[in-house]
């Protein structure tokens, strides 16, 4: 069974899905992405579908189901390098991919998501490191 | 209708001894109804090579225009009415140069006389007929492979993809806007997004005449398209009386932006992008 892999970009998770999507790869990208938001503590999801010829309601609804997920586990999800092609049939059957963030390309995708979060930037971690200290000598 | 062997053999006998009478009498009859429009020379010399191929198939034997020894005969026809299509003739005027034909030979039969004159007329202009509706055919058949070219033309002039700021494109539609033109601006305003990467698309429906329940689908498919890959598209130009036209037949645009001009909606997207533009102020002012 194929896999999509999911990279890490700082405080982004990147998925490129380059493959046909069949069922199982679904549940098994949905599952392993879910686990990957807990282990890194990510905040952003981008999905890449530059590489899809082909986005039925199975596929759409793969990438409702996702964004609900990041949601709960409180990350941003964003679709983007949506072919022109696609997005037409989508229109034309009357899919509207509702509740889904997309942009053009993976850099819109980083900038909208870190627009999404102003008070999630880097600098602001570093900021919560050095609370970090003083915090668990309160609670030990 | 074909002439039979016979016919066609007396056909080739009175167009070959009266050569110049007929091509003079018949270049006279067309010249009148083209009022001027073609040179005599032009037309003696269409007329000649039209009356060298209706020989040439006479006297080879049957005459008939769907016949395979007739090609020559086809091919001026054809050559003759396409000529007249693309200089504007209208069809009754392509149709008499062969039509005047028949006065032609009728004059010529009733001089000649004999038992067989109206049999022999009655034959040669069931032939020219078939001539006539040959040259219509390839006349009306010009006239659609014109307007199909012009067709095409003004779908590939009409929608431009203009940019208008870093990260701004613009379609101004200009023309009324079927389905097959509504594809083809969606299509490119689509792909443009992609190879520009930009975020905010401006639709300016100033050119477009009327604005119509169809229109309106096409505009909202495009912008609801452009969402989906994560562009924002803003819809200006409209003319007030579209507006009113807009909110009779009951259109909703939702929450896709609309702007009364080009330079309204330009203005929107570079706030939204987050550009500030400032009149620069007067030196000594």
């Amino acid at each position: 069974m194929e896999r999509v892999p999911i990279l890490k970009i700082g405080d982004i998770l990147l998925v490129s899905i380059q493959v046909d999507m069949s069922d199982q790869t679904a549940l098994q990208l949905q599952e392993d992405l879910a686990e990957r938001i807990v282990s890194t503590g990510s905040h952003g999801v981008i999905i890449d579908i530059t590489a899809l010829d082909i986005v039925d309601s199975f596929v759409g609804r793969m990438l409702s189901t996702i964004a609900s997920i990041s949601k709960v586990l409180d990350a941003e999800t964003v679709v983007v390098g949506m072919r022109p092609a696609v997005a037409i049939t989508l229109v034309e059957l009357g899919l509207s991919l509702n509740g889904i963030r997309t942009a053009l390309n993976v850099e819109r995708g980083m900038e909208l998501i870190a627009a999404a979060r102003p008070d999630e930037s880097p600098d602001d971690d570093e900021f919560h490191d050095e609370t970090d200290e003083p915090e668990t000598t309160d609670s030990a | 209708m074909a002439l039979n062997a016979e016919e066609s053999g007396r056909l080739a006998a009175l167009l070959s001894e009266h050569v110049d009478q007929v091509t003079q009498r018949w270049t006279e009859a067309v010249a009148v109804q083209l009022r001027g429009r073609l040179s005599q020379a032009e037309l003696r010399r269409q007329l000649q090579e039209l009356h060298r191929a209706i020989l040439t198939t006479a006297e080879n034997g049957i005459v008939d225009v769907d016949a395979e020894h007739a090609a020559e005969l086809r091919a001026v026809l054809g050559e003759l009415s396409r000529g007249r299509a693309r200089q504007g003739f209208s069809a009754t005027e392509t149709a008499i140069s062969v039509y005047a034909l028949k006065e032609v030979l009728l004059e010529l039969l009733e001089a000649r006389g004999g038992e067989s004159v109206l049999r022999d007329f009655v034959a040669f202009s069931g032939l020219i007929d078939q001539m006539g509706l040959f040259t219509f055919e390839s006349f009306v058949r010009t006239r659609e492979g014109l307007i199909a070219d012009q067709a095409e033309q003004l779908l590939e002039l009409s929608t431009p993809v203009v940019k208008l700021w870093d990260g701004v494109v613009a379609v101004p539609l200009v023309g009324t806007l079927d389905s097959a033109r509504a594809q083809v601006v969606m299509e490119r305003l689509l792909q443009t997004l992609v190879d520009t990467g930009s975020p905010y698309a401006i639709i300016d429906i100033t050119g477009v005449p009327a604005v119509d329940t169809q229109v309106a689908q096409h505009v909202l498919k495009t912008v609801v398209a452009a969402r989906l890959m994560g562009a924002e598209c803003i819809i200006s130009g409209i003319r007030p009386q579209i507006a009113q036209t807009i909110v009779a037949l009951g259109i909703e645009f939702g929450d896709i932006a609309t702007k009364a001009s080009l330079a309204d909606a330009l203005r929107h997207v570079l706030r939204l992008s987050g550009v500030e533009t400032s009149r620069r102020s007067r030196r000594g002012a």
